[in-house]
């Protein structure tokens, strides 16, 4: 049984965009996922955290399909998505920025968004249309770049670009398939100081929105501090905590199992994690 | 123009000078050459031309590598030609047989892609390796269906045969028979099909097919789903060749195994691809030009140069006409090793943007 100290946030009355339940996936004998249940609302940005290996990324995995689960549901809207594919899950609105970048290296950064509006716009079958005929595709592409200060760079290959902007093309993506769910994975990780709060407006800008379900995949705390409504902390494979970001951070388990201060409850934790690291 | 190119122009002008004059030559070539050798070159090349970029259609923009694409030429070649052979020469023999031919080819392409375009490349590479090899073993064997080694001579519709005159005069020196006709149907319907094809890769689909070439993963995580374009792509390209073959046969008025099936013409194709430039289109233009005008001429034009060296030493008996062969392997290693990126992406890189 997952350690839960502290209920989910309980004034929130709305249907959850995306629910998980039990989900899990296991690799040989290593459970990397363990039963991880948890439901994320519109308009709310969820930031979820854990330490290196905690199964961030493969939790995200799992929900955008990269990732076939062992066990558990995926739930998007109350569809449920778990024999779904990558693609069908993208189109059913869950978009995903990743960690590794992951472009198209040869096309220029223009033709990677545009590629995301016509993925959008359900225009990839027609054969004898022309790609460069469809100007709305390409003037909605030059406006999320524009967005995300990529339009200077519009017709260079995307391998060209420095690290920090092909991290904020990954997110120009995402954006462009207009997704219900956006799961950033550590979107800012090995951007330079002055790149950090262009990709970090931009959150906060989705979120300002208010339809828009937000997962946050990040280190940095003071980044978690300011943007999340609520903290998922995953602890090997494990769902340890969920709750308000202020609550989270300074429960016990949380200092203990993510921040690494050897917490005094950590004797009474059952979990096997928690001995582990409070023996170092 | 540039809307009959989709946009697509060469972007260099030594490329556009090189295109325009093979498009001129084989427009004309029919009244410029009055040999049988060179209307039958210029055939080669129309034939080729739409074989190539067809061919390009998978391993250049989708990434896709087949060793399949000659058994739906011979696909093309046997379905036109044991049509005019069985249901005698006419015109409905001669769509009869492409539509039955276009049908078996898109079903058989269909079948390979959704069963194996989902595992690795290297699967399907050999898959359809095996099962071109299989379809290449049933035409040899079922020889009273398909004449076996000998394969099929036939008749074509009277139209097209050389006795044909459509005029009474010639027109500007050159009577238009049967074989002009027939000509002109090939270079017609090469132009038509090459034109459609760089309209396929410049449109939405087309730059999804660069897309899964580029990283099929991502791809697939914007919401395509990869394996129906693949299968899209690949019953194209079969079509395509479909109508090559049946097109050479046309021309030939013979199906054999040796003029379609033989693994000796995928090898020239793919390198007249690699030749050309991958994943261009034009490359496929210049690159079946150069290779066909090779095999055709290096060989007399290496008895013109060892007859006009016939003094010196070695040199006469290193480019005798005996050892065109080995010309034409060192010429396409050179061309392999000096344009990697093929002769179209050499002048790309030379020309502006």
């Amino acid at each position: 049984m997952p350690l839960r100290p502290l209920p989910p946030n309980p004034d929130r009355f709305s249907m959850p965009v995306l629910e998980t339940h039990d989900l899990t996936v296991r690799f040989g004998g290593h459970v990397a996922v363990d039963g991880v249940t948890a439901s994320f609302e519109a308009g709310t940005l969820t930031a979820i955290v854990g330490p290196n290996g905690a199964g961030k990324t493969t939790y995200f995995n799992l929900i955008s399909g990269q990732i076939r689960a062992s066990a558990g549901r995926v739930v998007l809207n109350g569809r449920d998505l778990s024999g779904a594919g990558t693609a069908a899950r993208a189109r059913a609105g869950l978009g995903r920025a990743f960690q590794l970048t992951n472009l198209f290296p040869n096309l220029s950064v223009r033709e990677n968004v545009r590629l995301a509006v016509q993925a959008h716009a359900g225009g990839g079958g027609s054969m004898l249309s022309l790609a460069s005929g469809h100007r709305d595709w390409i003037a909605k592409a030059d406006r999320i770049l524009a967005e995300v200060h990529l339009e200077a760079a519009a017709g260079q290959p995307a391998a060209a670009l420095s690290h920090g902007d092909k991290r904020k093309l990954e997110v120009a993506i995402m954006m462009a398939l207009e997704p219900m769910v956006y799961m950033f994975d550590e979107p800012t990780a090995g951007m330079s100081v002055d790149e950090v709060p262009v990709v970090l407006d931009l959150i906060r800008r989705l979120k300002e929105r208010r339809d828009k379900t937000i997962l946050l995949v990040e280190h940095k705390m003071d980044v978690v501090r300011s943007l999340a409504d609520r903290i998922v902390v995953l602890h090997q494979g494990r769902l340890v905590a969920d709750g308000e970001p202020g609550a989270v951070i300074a429960s016990p388990i949380v200092q203990e199992a993510y921040l690494g201060v050897a917490a005094p409850a950590a004797a009474a934790t059952p979990a096997a994690p928690a001995g582990r690291e409070g023996a170092r | 123009m540039i809307s009959l190119l989709s946009g697509d122009r060469p972007r260099s002008a030594v490329l556009s000078v090189i295109l325009l004059a093979i498009l001129v030559v084989l427009a004309a070539a029919p009244f410029a050459f009055p040999g049988a050798q060179a209307l039958n070159t210029a055939a080669k090349i129309c034939v080729f031309v739409i074989l190539v970029a067809s061919y390009d259609l998978l391993i250049g923009y989708a990434g896709i590598v087949s060793f399949a694409h000659t058994m739906f030429y011979g696909i093309g070649g046997y379905g036109v030609g044991l049509a005019l052979y069985g249901w005698g020469a006419t015109w409905v023999s001669v769509f009869g047989g492409l539509a039955l031919a276009l049908g078996l080819g898109i079903v058989l392409a269909l079948a390979i892609g959704l069963f194996s375009l989902r595992v690795r490349a290297i699967f399907f590479a050999m898959i359809t390796l095996a099962v071109a090899s299989a379809f290449a073993i049933l035409a040899s064997q079922l020889s009273g269906f398909t004449g076996g080694e000998d394969g099929r001579s036939f008749r074509v519709p009277p139209e097209l045969r050389p006795a044909f005159k459509l005029f009474e005069e010639p027109v500007l020196g050159l009577d238009i028979t049967g074989k002009v006709l027939t000509y002109y149907i090939l270079f017609a319907t090469a132009l038509a099909l090459f034109l459609l094809a760089l309209r396929v890769v410049n449109s939405p689909f087309g730059s999804v097919l660069k897309a899964i070439r580029e990283n099929d993963f991502r791809t697939e995580a914007l919401g395509y789903r990869t394996v129906v374009f693949r299968t899209k792509v690949n019953c194209l390209a079969a079509a395509m060749a479909v109508v090559a073959g049946g097109l050479n046969a046309l021309w030939l008025r013979y199906t054999g195994p040796d003029t379609t099936l033989s693994f000796a013409i995928m090898l020239d194709i793919l390198l007249m691809v690699v030749i050309g430039g991958m994943g261009t289109l034009y490359g496929a233009v210049i690159g079946a030009t150069l290779f066909i005008v090779a095999q055709n001429y290096l060989q007399k034009l290496m008895a013109v140069g060892a007859a006009a060296t016939e003094g010196i030493p070695l040199v006469p008996h290193l480019i005798h006409p005996d050892r065109w062969l080995l010309w034409l392997g060192i010429l396409f290693v050179a061309s392999v090793y000096f344009f990697p990126t093929g002769i179209v992406g050499r002048f790309r890189k030379a020309g502006p943007h």
